[in-house]
């Protein structure tokens, strides 16, 4: 995968610029500067309707099929600006999406994370093979699942399930892996061993970390956005953001709990 | 004020009765849906049972190609021919309404948006209320010159003209069933594969057909089931005549069709009379059986 320069750890992979982003003239997200670098965990924090997932969205074009959704100013991503690609499809299968509710798609365990490399072109049953056990290994969920691997991945348990997306994601070779709020219908223990298997994947790939839970930026994340109301408030290091240096009052505030 | 909370757990109000009354109405409804299918069941079944008993030779009546029911001396009462006549004018009503109604079901539900989608639904819903002695009426007088043009045969009511037309006639309900069916998959499989990077058709084919076959299933056989039981199209469209098809430009005759044309002719009571009764029971045999399976696909017990 990224093995380009050994000293790409500064680079950024993703900029964005003057990033606006409305539904039907309707203003979500505007005046977003920022750049994310390879092999980091960003994270974004903020209450609801901020435009956290607007902005995944952008990210990975989703707002061709979101009606009404409009998106100006330039996002570049491995020094594309997605605005003017080609081939979106080559853009969303270089970018790994994990839902706030998990999705499995009903279909066996085996096919959910067969079907982005079936899609790619993968047709060796050997091939396959190996890489479903290495994505869900790497999901911690192949020791759970490698007897039924032919089951229904819609019947796993929420936590599951959501192991499942991530070992789907994985299956992509991802270059970044977005997580849009992953926790939300995951219980406490396995939230926890997503975040250690999050705390691996950095070494592989750059991590935009979407999450409702303050703290779970302050775990993982090297960086860490507030957006608020439409706005990205500030753009900081995630160790003294919760270490009271924050720049804008309104991020204290919501870090220790006070609005939100 | 008009609901004082009151601890007289025991007094049965104005909207106790009311909902004991709806449930009685919804009951009687029900009750009667089924009282009537059971009725019209043993009707048939009573008028054809004599034939059965006695005239019937089981093996000749679904294996003989002869229908001959008013012939004076030796009455001969095959259906083999009738069966061939429906099961190919079906057959080819299949091969035209499956990839119209799929089709058509996949603009709507996965291409289609706003006034466009309630403009082709109610479009649909409005062909498929075309009644059906209309549609005969376009295969006779339309369709039937225009296969002589086409094809250069003597005839063209034949298996082709009523398998057309009966394909045109099923595609509508198909399609709108099938359009169910997809939209019963939920939107966030369809994000989530098009997150992966899946083109338009990799998500229609992928994952939202494989979520869908239950429903799509039961659309080809409610398909079926409506070509089995459809009467007065195929009797204008076939042509009409005791016939196994060897070409799709052979005239045939339908079992519905069968009925229909003679059953006015008859004396009550008859061997012709109660072997077109017969001929009805093995239709609702036939009907019945395909309904149930659709139903059944339809509400997935496939997983069994
Ligand atoms: N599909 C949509 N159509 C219209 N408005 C939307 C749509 N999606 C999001 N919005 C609006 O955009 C704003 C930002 O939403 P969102 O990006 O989902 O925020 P967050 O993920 O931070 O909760 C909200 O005000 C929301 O109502
Ligand atoms: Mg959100």
């Amino acid at each position: 995968m990224v093995e380009e320069a050994p000293v790409a750890a500064a680079a950024p992979i993703l900029s964005v610029k003057d990033l606006e982003i409305s539904y039907g003239g309707q203003k979500a997200l505007s005046g977003v500067n920022l750049e994310i670098l390879e092999n980091e965990i960003f994270g974004i924090i903020g209450p609801a309707n901020a435009g956290k997932t607007s902005f995944l969205k952008a990210i990975n074009r989703m707002d061709i099929f979101t009606p009404g959704m409009q998106v100006r100013g330039d996002i570049t991503f491995a020094g594309h600006n997605v605005k003017h690609l080609k081939n979106v499809y080559a853009l969303r299968s270089a970018i790994g999406v994990v839902f706030p509710l998990p999705v499995g798609l009903p279909m066996t365990i085996y096919d959910n994370v067969a079907l982005a490399p079936r899609l790619r072109g993968v047709k060796s049953k050997v091939d396959l093979d190996i890489i479903v056990e290495h994505c869900l290994a790497r999901a911690a969920l192949w020791d759970e699942v490698k007897d039924r691997l032919n089951s229904l991945g819609s019947l796993l348990s929420g936590g599951q399930q959501q192991r499942l997306t991530i070992a789907r994601a994985l299956s992509q070779e991802p270059i970044l892996l977005m997580l849009d709020e992953f926790s939300i219908a995951v219980d406490p223990v396995t939230t926890m061993r997503i975040e250690d298997v999050l705390k691996e994947l950095k070494q592989e790939m750059t991590i935009i970390l979407v999450t409702n839970l303050v703290q779970q930026a302050n775990r993982l994340a090297d960086r860490t956005a507030f957006f608020l109301e439409g706005s990205c408030v500030e753009i900081n290091d995630t160790q003294s953001l919760f270490c009271g240096g924050a720049t804008d009052q309104r991020t204290t505030d919501y870090i220790e709990g006070r609005f939100g | 004020m008009n609901h004082p909370v009151t601890t007289d757990f025991d007094r049965r109000d104005r909207d106790w009765y009311m909902d004991k009354l709806v449930q009685l109405v919804v009951f009687v409804s029900g009750i009667s849906a089924i009282v009537f299918v059971i009725g019209i069941f043993i009707f048939i079944t009573k008028e054809g049972m004599g034939f059965i008993l006695d005239t019937m030779d089981p093996v000749e009546f679904f294996t003989s190609p002869y229908w001959e029911p008013s012939d004076e001396d030796a009455p001969e009462y095959g259906i083999l021919a009738l069966i061939a006549g429906t099961a190919s004018v079906t057959g080819l009503a299949l091969l035209v309404s499956i990839p119209f109604s799929l089709g058509a079901a996949v603009f709507i539900g996965e291409f289609s948006t706003g006034k466009t989608r309630e403009f082709l639904k109610i479009l649909i819903e409005l062909l498929a209320a075309i009644p059906s002695v209309v549609w005969g009426f376009i295969g006779l007088t339309i369709m039937n010159p225009l296969i002589i043009d086409i094809f250069d045969v003597p005839v063209g009511l034949s298996v082709l003209n009523a398998g057309i037309i009966l394909g045109l006639m099923t595609a509508p309900i198909m399609t709108s069933i099938a359009e169910d069916a997809l939209k019963a998959v939920p939107d966030r499989y369809r994000e989530a594969a098009e997150a992966m990077g899946a083109t338009r058709w990799q998500v229609i084919f992928k994952v939202v057909f494989p979520a869908a076959k239950n429903g799509l299933l039961g659309a080809v056989l409610l398909g079926v089931g409506r070509g089995f039981g459809e009467t007065m199209a195929v009797l204008l469209a076939t042509g009409h005549s005791v016939n196994i098809p060897h070409s799709i430009f052979d005239p045939v005759r339908a079992l519905t069709a069968t009925i229909a044309a003679e059953l006015g002719e008859t004396a009550v009571g008859s061997d012709h009379y109660q072997a077109l009764f017969t001929i009805g029971i093995f239709l609702f045999a036939i009907t019945f059986i395909i309904n149930l399976t659709a139903d059944l696909v339809v509400r997935g017990v496939r997983n069994g």
